[in-house]
């Protein structure tokens, strides 16, 4: 069931929809242009937006779309605010260390705009909740982050005949399009399955330009206004992309695929599935490590290493974590291992460590494989050897 | 004939972290074939383990989706720029 936690400012409901004197003066840039005009912010007024996710994209999303005067603006998220959000989650401060996103962003978007309603789930989407949440709003805007709730939105915006503004982002690039608009494609269309979540990037390859959520979420922004006003080409049969490395954007031509198994014209998707399972994933997000790894715990290590064992550590990061910190390991980056295993002395008590043990995890099976056999992988990574053994440790 | 193959950022990694790749191709497989043997890790992130194209990764012939075209036969002309685009999911980025 849908989790409906708090709903601000008066509905809009049947009465007819009228600007105040305070909303004309707050509103006048769009007022007097005649793309928008009063006919366009009434239909602002009178629209209903979800927006899944306060995230990167979320933010920008959030704050234009409350700032432009839509009526009723939802948004779901379940998550708490941490440190490292606030590198390009613009919706938040640093006050809001701690806080659930939902309430922060409530509070955002209510003293940014009075006039509007903001609905609040705090909630995580699944397949029981996203039809009854959905179904109140014309438009869903997806800013979230993973797969199954990428095909999840999708897959109920179908289902409810809903337009689905789409972006996404990794580091410097962003893809943006509109699916489930009439006629128009879904993201099926454009990607059937999902990767396995394997091959799916890691952390060592992760990150992103704060910026670039901004740039991305800004644009869903503009097509989610568009849509409502009724004006311009909206973005439908056509993936943008967004490289802002080299700031460009290029166009792909995105098709309607007659054979999808959601929009298709013998769709077979006719109810939400278990997104977890079709995308490979069983419970939260990446598989578990395997658990019969050797480990040692960062408070074991540092005993041995104040005993004086002959411990060899290596560091399986980047080269560019080893400058945020490090323990002084030998570094070599785990996609370098199997090229450069002759570096290491098999003889010798090797422990390896990453960031969060996941990375040093795949480097003690494969040395272990390669014929290494005293190989410990340092539990919970230099994470946990900050919280365990020495908190001068930056933790990023 | 020469043809650009624009590498996405996930999978330059992968390509000697370049952003694209001259290749030698008269069709859309032979310029994947051309950049997976030089590049042979790029190769499981492509293709699966029938050796076809994985269904999170689209190809496009400057804005055509091959899938549209002659798919891996589709011909390729001098200039023509082959796109690689696969499925990314990141709104914030889930780290591990």
């Amino acid at each position: 069931m849908a989790t409906k936690i708090g709903i601000s400012a008066p509905a809009t409901g049947e009465q007819p929809v009228t600007l105040s004197n305070e909303e004309v003066l707050r509103y006048s840039r769009h007022l007097i242009m005649p793309e928008v005009g009063m006919d366009g912010q009434l239909k602002l007024k009178r629209a209903k937006i979800l927006c899944v996710g306060t995230g990167g994209l979320g933010a920008p999303l959030g704050l234009y779309l409350a700032a432009a005067g839509v009526g009723r603006i939802g948004i779901v998220d379940f998550d708490v605010v941490d440190r490292t959000n606030l590198q390009r989650q613009i919706l938040f401060s640093s006050g809001d260390v701690g806080r659930p996103k939902i309430e922060a962003a409530a509070q955002r978007l209510r003293g940014l705009n009075p006039d509007i309603q903001i609905d609040t789930f705090k909630t995580k989407l699944t397949s029981d909740n996203a039809l009854d949440i959905f179904r109140d709003y014309d438009i869903i805007v997806d800013g979230t982050d993973n797969f199954p709730t990428r095909y999840l939105v999708n897959d109920a915006s179908v289902l409810l005949k809903k337009p689905n503004v789409y972006g996404s982002i990794f580091r410097f690039e962003g893809q943006i399009t509109v699916f489930g608009y009439p006629d128009g494609p879904c993201y099926r269309c454009l990607y059937p399955e999902p990767p396995p979540p394997g091959l799916v990037p890691s952390c060592a390859e992760g990150g992103v330009l704060g910026v670039l959520p901004g740039i991305v979420g800004a644009i869903q922004a503009a097509e989610a206004l568009k849509l409502i006003i009724g004006k311009g080409e909206p973005l439908v049969g056509r993936l943008l992309l967004f490289d802002a490395l080299g700031m460009r954007f290029r166009e792909l031509k995105l098709r309607k695929n007659p054979d999808c198994p959601a929009c298709g014209t013998h769709a077979t998707i006719t109810k939400l599935i278990d997104y977890a399972e079709f995308c490979g994933i069983r419970g939260e997000e990446a598989p578990m490590p395997q658990n019969n790894v050797p480990e040692i715990t960062p408070r074991e290590l540092k005993s041995r290493l104040d005993r004086g064992d002959d411990l060899f550590i290596l560091d399986v990061r980047e080269p560019h974590e080893y400058q945020i910190c490090n323990l002084g390991g030998y570094l070599i980056p785990l996609g370098e291992l199997s090229r450069r295993v002759n570096e290491l002395d098999s003889s010798r008590e090797v422990i390896a460590h990453c960031r969060s043990g996941k990375r040093s995890t795949e480097a003690t099976v494969f040395l272990r494989n390669a014929g290494f056999r005293k190989v410990l992988n340092l539990k919970g990574g230099i994470l946990a050897w900050s919280d365990e053994v020495d908190p001068s440790v930056p933790k990023y | 004939m020469p043809v650009k193959v624009i590498i996405p950022t996930p999978l330059r990694a992968y390509a000697g972290k370049q952003e694209s790749v001259e290749v030698q191709a008269a069709t859309v497989g032979e310029a994947l074939d051309s950049l997976t043997s030089q590049y042979q890790n790029l190769k499981q992130h492509l293709f699966g383990d029938d050796g076809r194209l994985r269904s999170f990764v689209n190809v496009y012939v400057n804005d055509e989706d091959i899938r549209y075209l002659q798919k891996d036969q589709t011909r390729l002309k001098e200039g023509d720029t082959v796109s690689i685009v696969p499925s990314i999911a990141g709104g914030t980025h889930a780290r591990t």
